[in-house]
């Protein structure tokens, strides 16, 4: 019966909806970017990958593996090895380079990473998208799909100057959205040379026989006496790295959704206690007729929540069709250089959208409700 | 006209409720708005005040790519230079935890000639000069960490090893500085002697982070900065210097587009403000329309109709609008002791309370339009029909 109700009092109706959606939407937006983090990090790790750190670090930047420990962890136990016997490992170190933004007069951080010819085996959604892979030992250069993208004069094709070093860029390549696709991959041995890194490098990727694999080849280095690394299942490092931007980004996110909530309670309370207002002698009528208070609180709830439910929906759907897929860019402060991410709307944001709007106008339909009951029903009989 | 304001405000106050109501999320709206541009401007304010007269030189390859310790005083050399001094980032950790704090290694002398906002007493700063394990700590720190002059506290590198191995160095605390008269330097920091720092290291010794080179004449900083590159391009390690101010620009710039975000963020909140007044308006005047013919017949002009609707609209916004924007100044008082660490200055700026103002007319004026041409555009014999 309310709900039949509400076409009478459309325009007030629909100001309560979109003060809703509008809350919904920014609060789905803002998530949507934590979610897109999340998605970046998480999709780029592999169970039966393992990374190997110094002891102590916590990311790649900071941690150092002198060339020693490199035929160490090569030897190790679990390591899958390709048909001609090469062992699946890619020592790797990561630089950050200056390069400039598109349409942007600034330039930012980002990431170029000295591989081993292995390493495209260990990112399991690693895909050629243009050109050819970089020869070894040579100024080839591949760039992610993400940097192609977000910095000016990076195609396949050109020359970039980066430290004392032409590079040549020959191939583009996707990581299905995974960090991969943040960085520039090049010759580790040549970037070794060029940044005066000496032999060493900062990391080291390991494909497992299997996902069980990982213990053993945990246990072998953590016991070897002749090096001190910290081994880490990829997946486990990459939920590691994403929490800090995770708790940023969504705390900015509630933040704002809180605040704005504030202001479209006031707008829905209006609304209901509209609705009240103009329906109070058929209120008293329906007490009148036997109708306890708990039915008239319901009525009026129910009215309430159907409207945060449709406004917390638009908002979230709003959100995906001008958000979903858009890609970004920010700085890892883990990495402290340029990371790609797609805002990305899950169906369990849209979810929040909907809760949130359901808890605002839960708390918007309560008072004008019980007011509604408790309106003495002769009084209410006498209104106009 | 005070019986004009009268009745205007009668009129809104017909309904107490829905006056309250609406007037609230009217202040919401401008607090929001208020914060926001707090929060906009101190990003922007952090570019404004850094200071003009000081120049960043960082290798052309990226921030953490490091400099040979020639460089400074090659520097020094260079035409239109005042003063140099190197920093060089520690990558600190408080002992037994994860935070990371801002600690520089740096040559005590030549920071405190850089920073003279920087401010630590004349005795403090022979103690601290005498000291090669000598540390001067930031007043935010030593609040968090309860640190006091005379500690001897230890701080794991998550870059730099020891010659022994060890990752964490020890400092005696001599000085809690204070910055007062400018904003070039963040009052969360840890500043020590480079010497200890280089002498003990396992490697990458005799290299420093980046400069910072003040400029004799501010106006000069666009060819001093040329000047310093010139010197360094061709070696094996180029330079790229900027100003402080382009240097935190581009930091900030990093993270994304701040503003972008904020603006749709305050254009969300105004949009629905919009139609929650614009709504309140035409309801009452949808209960006056009896009324408005009332009106007319009394020989109240179409004119001195849309007139009233569009005050009752302005006064609501206005109110609604100056309540939001006190609210925002008493809000940004209490949060700016919270957030100087990471913004040092934070509050309502000139231009908010200039804007502030011409938005909350024109919502009024945006939000009274429909309703009041209602209003006009009513026939008497309509209105008198309707409702009676």
């Amino acid at each position: 019966m309310n709900l039949r109700n509400i076409p009478a009092r459309w325009t007030s109706a629909l100001v309560a909806v979109i003060g809703i959606a509008g809350v919904s939407l920014v609060l789905v937006a803002v998530l949507s970017i934590a979610e897109g983090f999340r998605a970046a990090l998480e999709f780029s790790g592999s169970e039966d990958v393992a990374i190997v750190l110094r002891r102590g670090s916590t990311d790649e930047l900071t941690s150092g593996l002198g060339q020693t420990s490199i035929p160490v962890i090569t030897d190790a136990p679990g390591i899958r090895r390709t048909a001609a016997g090469a062992a699946l490992v890619s020592p790797e170190l990561f630089v950050i380079v200056d390069t400039k933004l598109r349409n942007k007069d600034t330039t930012a951080n980002t990431p170029l990473r000295g591989v081993s010819p292995m390493a495209p085996r260990l990112r399991k959604n690693f895909e050629l998208l243009q050109g050819r892979l970089a020869h070894e030992g040579t100024n080839e250069v591949i760039i992610g799909n993400g940097v192609a993208q977000q910095y000016e004069g990076l195609a396949v094709g050109r020359i970039v100057r980066w430290g004392s070093n032409d590079w040549h860029i020959v191939g583009r390549f996707s990581d299905r959205g995974g960090i991969a696709e943040s960085e520039v991959w090049a010759d580790a041995a040549l970037v070794q040379q060029v940044f005066n890194r000496g032999a060493s490098y900062q990391s080291a990727r390991v494909r497992l026989t299997s996902v069980a694999a990982f213990q053993a080849f945990k246990d072998a280095l953590d016991r070897d006496p002749r090096v001190n690394l910290r081994v880490e299942r990829e997946t486990v490092f990459y939920a590691e790295q994403q929490q800090l931007m995770q708790k940023l980004v969504s705390g900015l996110g509630w933040t704002l959704a809180t605040m704005m909530g504030l202001g479209a309670i006031l707008a829905a309370l209006n609304t209901m206690y509209n609705a009240v207002a103009s329906r109070v002698r058929e209120i008293a009528t329906l007490r009148a007729m036997g109708f306890g208070a708990a039915p008239v609180i319901a009525s009026v709830l129910i009215e309430s929540l159907v409207l945060g439910a449709v406004g917390g929906l638009l908002g979230g759907v709003l959100a995906y069709l001008l958000l979903n897929g858009m890609r970004s860019s920010t700085l890892n402060f883990q990495t402290f250089s340029q990371m790609t991410y797609a805002f990305t709307v899950t169906p369990r944001l849209l979810l929040t959208g909907i809760v949130y709007g359901l808890v605002l106008t839960f708390l918007a339909g309560l008072l004008p409700g019980i007011r509604a009951a408790r309106t003495p029903i002769t009084t209410g009989l006498r209104e106009l | 006209m005070a019986s004009w304001l009268s009745l205007v405000w009668a009129n809104l106050a017909r309904r107490k409720l829905r006056l309250f109501f609406t007037l609230a999320s009217i202040a919401v709206a401008f607090l929001m708005f208020g914060l926001l541009e707090a929060l906009r401007g101190s990003l922007a304010g952090s570019v404004s005040l850094a200071g003009a007269d000081r120049l960043i030189t960082m290798s052309k390859i990226s921030i953490i790519q490091p400099l040979p310790r020639s460089y400074l005083e090659k520097a020094r050399g260079v035409a239109g230079v005042e003063a140099v001094a190197s920093f060089n980032w520690f990558g600190g950790v408080v002992k037994d935890g994860r935070t990371q704090i801002p600690v520089y290694a740096t040559e005590p002398a030549k920071f405190l000639a850089m920073y003279p906002e920087v401010k630590i007493s004349a005795a403090e700063t022979t103690a601290w000069l005498n000291d090669r394990q000598g540390a001067i700590v930031g007043p935010l720190l030593a609040n968090e960490y309860g640190w006091q002059v005379g500690d001897k506290v230890p701080l794991r590198s998550t870059i730099y090893r020891q010659e022994n191995g060890a990752d964490t160095w020890e400092f005696n605390i001599h000085a809690i500085y204070d910055v007062i008269g400018g904003a070039g330097w963040d009052k969360g920091s840890v500043v020590f002697d480079y010497d200890y720092f280089n002498e003990s290291l396992q490697f990458g010794r005799n290299s420093i982070g980046w400069l910072v080179v003040k400029v004799a004449d501010p106006r000069e900083a666009e060819q001093v900065s040329h000047r310093v590159d010139a010197l360094f391009a061709n070696s094996s390690a180029e330079t790229k210097t900027a100003t402080e101010r382009a240097f935190i620009k581009q930091a900030t710039e990093q993270v994304g587009n701040i503003g972008a975000l904020l603006i749709s963020v305050v254009s969300a909140v105004f949009f629905t403000m919009l139609l929650v007044t614009a709504n309140t308006i035409a309801q009452s005047v949808h209960e006056r329309t009896n009324e408005f013919g009332v009106m007319k017949t009394l020989g109240f002009t179409d004119r001195s109709l849309l007139a009233l609707v569009v005050s009752e609209s302005l006064l609501l916004t206005l109110v609604g609008g100056a309540i939001g924007m006190a609210l925002a100044y008493v809000a940004a008082q209490a949060l700016a002791t919270t957030v100087k660490q990471f913004l040092p200055v934070f509050g309502i700026g000139l231009r908010t309370v200039v804007v502030a103002p011409l938005l909350m007319v024109a919502m009024g004026l945006i939000a009274g339009a429909w309703p009041a041409a209602i209003a006009m555009r009513l026939r008497i014999t309509d209105a008198l029909r309707r409702g009676a």
